[in-house]
């Protein structure tokens, strides 16, 4: 049945309805991050792959120190409970509150990074020196490149928090809300690439 | 949350471009958008084509006479990554999907119409840079699927071009797909089910899930490549302690998907076409719906059957060869559906009846070589051979392409307010289908044969076979010239075609042609029944 000039009922319903629609850029950004998602997914089954059938040449082992790692996921773990404090914040209005855990997540963001490169600089082998250390440097490459980038949308959304001339407010809460989600999975990453890479 | 949509903000024609130079514009429009990535992609398949071309008459010799050998595989390699990534990819998903999902969804525009516009921008540089990497010192010559080491011994500026330029159109194609995704989702018309959705609705769902599980994987795995390339690190070279099989898991994770990525949205505008033409509801909605997310499902579980001879252990052969040939049940289910809608209809021959019935004849011969190909003890033979050449283009060609042609000569009404000549379209037809069977067909035989595909030379014992197959390519380049010669009569002095020609019940056609700007005049109609010709509905509908 096709209903061009059909019933007013209808087109009263609708004339409100039709001006607005639903919020659906979160929707959006869940469809973005499944995909992103999927890229560490080839990564992590590269790494796997590689492990269970490429021999290393000798002398190379598929072990790592842990104190750094470990202490890189609690950092990541705690700055997770912080950005929520600041969404809980601004939710209630608290944009100064906010603006003071979103500064702290992107600075727990930035001792991470620090940790990492620190990491890497005592590492006792470079990128080409055998595959564990290619694949090594690629998944936690890609993955320091997504908190870098999170840790620069942060620094935005806390200066955009602040009192006075904010685009942040209660009412407009999208961007934090998006960049929490974004941080939750890059988060969420790390504590597969952590089980994996370094656990396992 | 709810957000209100400004009418000004949104309507702010003024501040764009009028008439054709809108199509130089970063338009936010879906349909501008959708001619767009047509008119980019038909220019990018003209050079593919001349390039197909240039592969065929180097062919109708067994020696490398016309082109050295480096040259042919430069030449195939870009004909094959413009011809997937620049003309069907684009065409099929971003320019009919962006010109019709919001017209089937009942919207006024896609879900993000910037991030639209960005996609499709993205198309015209990045389909620069890789005709360009043709002429940088060493070109790419690895093929359209890059295998290392090939790829990584080769002269590697213009293959580190041809990636980064990959890497683009697969983000333009990820930003497309999760367009689709939610304009289907979440914009769908107040009071519209899903289940009342046009076909090619469902077809964009599963090939846009298709893009969002699998092109990142791609993406993953190039720049993997390029590291090998640019960094020396070894993942995917033997030398460096490396695995090649792996990269070949990778890539086809994606690739085969892509082939249905690349065939699903045409399965969709058949089934808009063929009810419209044959006056029948479309046959068997139901099963179309399950048979495509049947294939979405399948489609991610299938890649390794292109690696049966790449070292793959028996169980792994074994559970792709099943898998594969599972996929054929939801494949003839929607093949048996389209002939049943055919079967008793009142069918109008024309052009773009034409070619979606040689769309089905070619491709259940290319489905059938298909099923032929996952059998393990079968394509060990013909692996790498003119028989897998013939077999794709059955699907890719013979399936897609005529799909593309089909529905330009239905939607060219609709785009432009003008009828398209049927005497020109139909001639088009008769020499693209002559002229498609006479290159393709006799490449099962070469393949059979034992002749290898990505060659310059070959046994002369096949000399002549392949001088037909030659004649069939030059029959094809032919058939583009009644097809533009047919556009651009037709869009100077066509018949006018008035809003509805086709007496299609589809929403795109219940508004004026070309449509206005946001689509309708007031509200977006409700068509609960796309498909309801011949009842007794549309029959009252007349009366009035």
């Amino acid at each position: 049945m096709t209903t061009l000039d059909s019933s007013k009922e209808i087109q009263k319903n609708n004339s409100e309805v039709n001006e607005t629609h639903e919020d659906f850029r979160m929707f959006g950004l869940i469809t973005f991050l499944i995909a992103d998602g999927m890229t560490f997914a080839g990564f992590f089954a590269a790494y796997l792959t590689y492990k269970a059938v490429n021999p290393l040449p000798d002398g190379a082992i598929y072990e790592l120190e842990l104190p750094i790692p470990t202490l890189n996921t609690i950092l990541l773990l705690v700055s997770s409970a912080t950005f929520h404090k600041a969404g809980k914040a601004l939710l209630k209005d608290k944009n100064s509150e906010s603006q003071k855990w979103l500064s702290f997540t992107a600075f727990l963001g930035i001792i991470f990074l620090i940790c990492q490169l620190f990491e890497y600089f005592h590492l006792p082998f470079g990128l080409t020196d055998n595959l564990f250390a290619s694949t090594f440097y690629a998944l936690t490459g890609f993955h320091g490149l997504h908190v870098t980038l999170g840790t620069l949308m942060i620094l935005i959304i806390a200066w955009q928090s602040r009192i006075n001339g904010g685009r942040l407010t209660s009412q407009n809460m999208f961007p934090l809300e998006a960049v929490e989600l974004y941080w939750h999975f890059v988060d969420g990453i790390w504590v597969i690439l952590f089980i994996i890479l370094y656990l396992l | 949350m709810t957000i209100s949509i400004d009418p000004q903000k949104t309507n702010n024609e003024s501040l764009q471009p009028k008439g054709w130079l809108r199509y130089f514009s970063f338009s936010l429009d879906h349909k501008v958008i959708g001619i767009q990535y047509l008119v980019c992609g038909f220019l990018f398949y003209l050079i593919g084509g001349t390039l197909a071309s240039a592969i065929r008459i180097e062919l109708a010799s067994p020696m490398s006479d016309f082109m050295p050998r480096d040259v042919y595989n430069q030449v195939l390699t870009l004909h094959g990554t413009i011809m997937i990534f620049l003309w069907i990819v684009p065409v099929v998903n971003g320019a009919f999907g962006n010109y019709l999902i919001p017209f089937y969804v009942g919207a006024r525009d896609m879900a993000f119409p910037r991030l639209n516009a960005v996609a499709f921008w993205l198309i015209p540089p990045s389909g620069l840079m890789l005709v360009a990497s043709y002429f940088v010192e060493g070109a790419a010559q690895a093929g359209w699927t890059a295998y290392p080491p090939l790829s990584i011994t080769t002269p590697q500026s213009g293959q580190i071009i041809w990636i980064l330029s990959v890497l683009l159109l697969g983000g333009s194609s990820i930003f497309g797909g999760i367009n689709f995704i939610a304009t289907i989702i979440k914009l769908r018309r107040p009071g519209l089910k899903l289940m009342q959705l046009p076909m090619y609705c469902w077809a964009m769902l599963g090939t846009s899930l298709l893009v969002v599980l699998s092109t990142p994987v791609l993406a993953g795995t190039l720049i993997l490549l390029s590291f090998d390339i640019i960094a020396n690190t070894g993942f995917f070279n033997p030398v460096l302690g490396g695995n090649v099989v792996v990269y070949q898991h990778l890539f086809w994770f994606y690739s085969h998907p892509a082939v249905y990525i690349m065939v699903l949205p045409a399965f969709g505008l058949v089934s808009e076409i063929l009810p419209v033409h044959a006056r029948k509801p479309l046959f068997g909605y139901t099963t179309m719906v399950f048979s495509i997310m049947g294939i979405v499902v399948l489609g991610l579980v299938v890649w390794a059957h292109h690696m049966f001879t790449s070292g793959t252990p028996p169980w792994m052969r074994l559970f792709f060869t099943i898998a594969t040939a599972f996929i054929a049940v939801p494949t003839g289910i929607k093949f048996f559906n389209w002939v049943a809608t055919l079967w008793g209809g009142k069918i109008s021959i024309n052009s773009a009846m034409l070619f979606s019935c040689g769309f089905i004849i070619n491709f259940v011969f290319g489905g059938i070589t298909g099923v032929a190909l996952a059998q393990v003890p079968f394509d060990i033979h013909v692996h790498d051979t003119y028989f897998v050449v013939a077999h794709f283009h059955y699907i890719v060609y013979g399936g897609t392409v005529f799909i593309i042609f089909s529905s330009i000569y239905h939607w060219f009404p609709k785009v432009t307010g003008k009828m398209l000549n049927e005497k020109l379209g139909i001639l088009h037809f008769i020499i693209t289908f002559i002229g498609f069977n006479l290159c393709f067909a006799p490449q099962h035989w070469l393949g059979l044969n034992g002749m290898p595909r990505r060659v310059a030379e070959y046994d002369p014992q096949f000399q002549f076979v392949n001088q037909i197959s030659s004649l069939g390519a030059l029959l094809m380049a032919i058939s583009t010239i009644p097809f533009l010669i047919n556009v651009f009569l037709s869009v100077r002095n066509g018949k006018y075609a008035g809003d509805n020609p086709w007496n299609a019940l589809t929403p795109e056609w219940l508004t004026s042609s070309p449509p206005p700007i946001e689509n309708w005049e007031g509200e977006a109609p409700l068509v609960e029944e796309p498909y309801g010709y011949g009842k007794e509905i549309l029959n009252e509908n007349k009366n009035i």
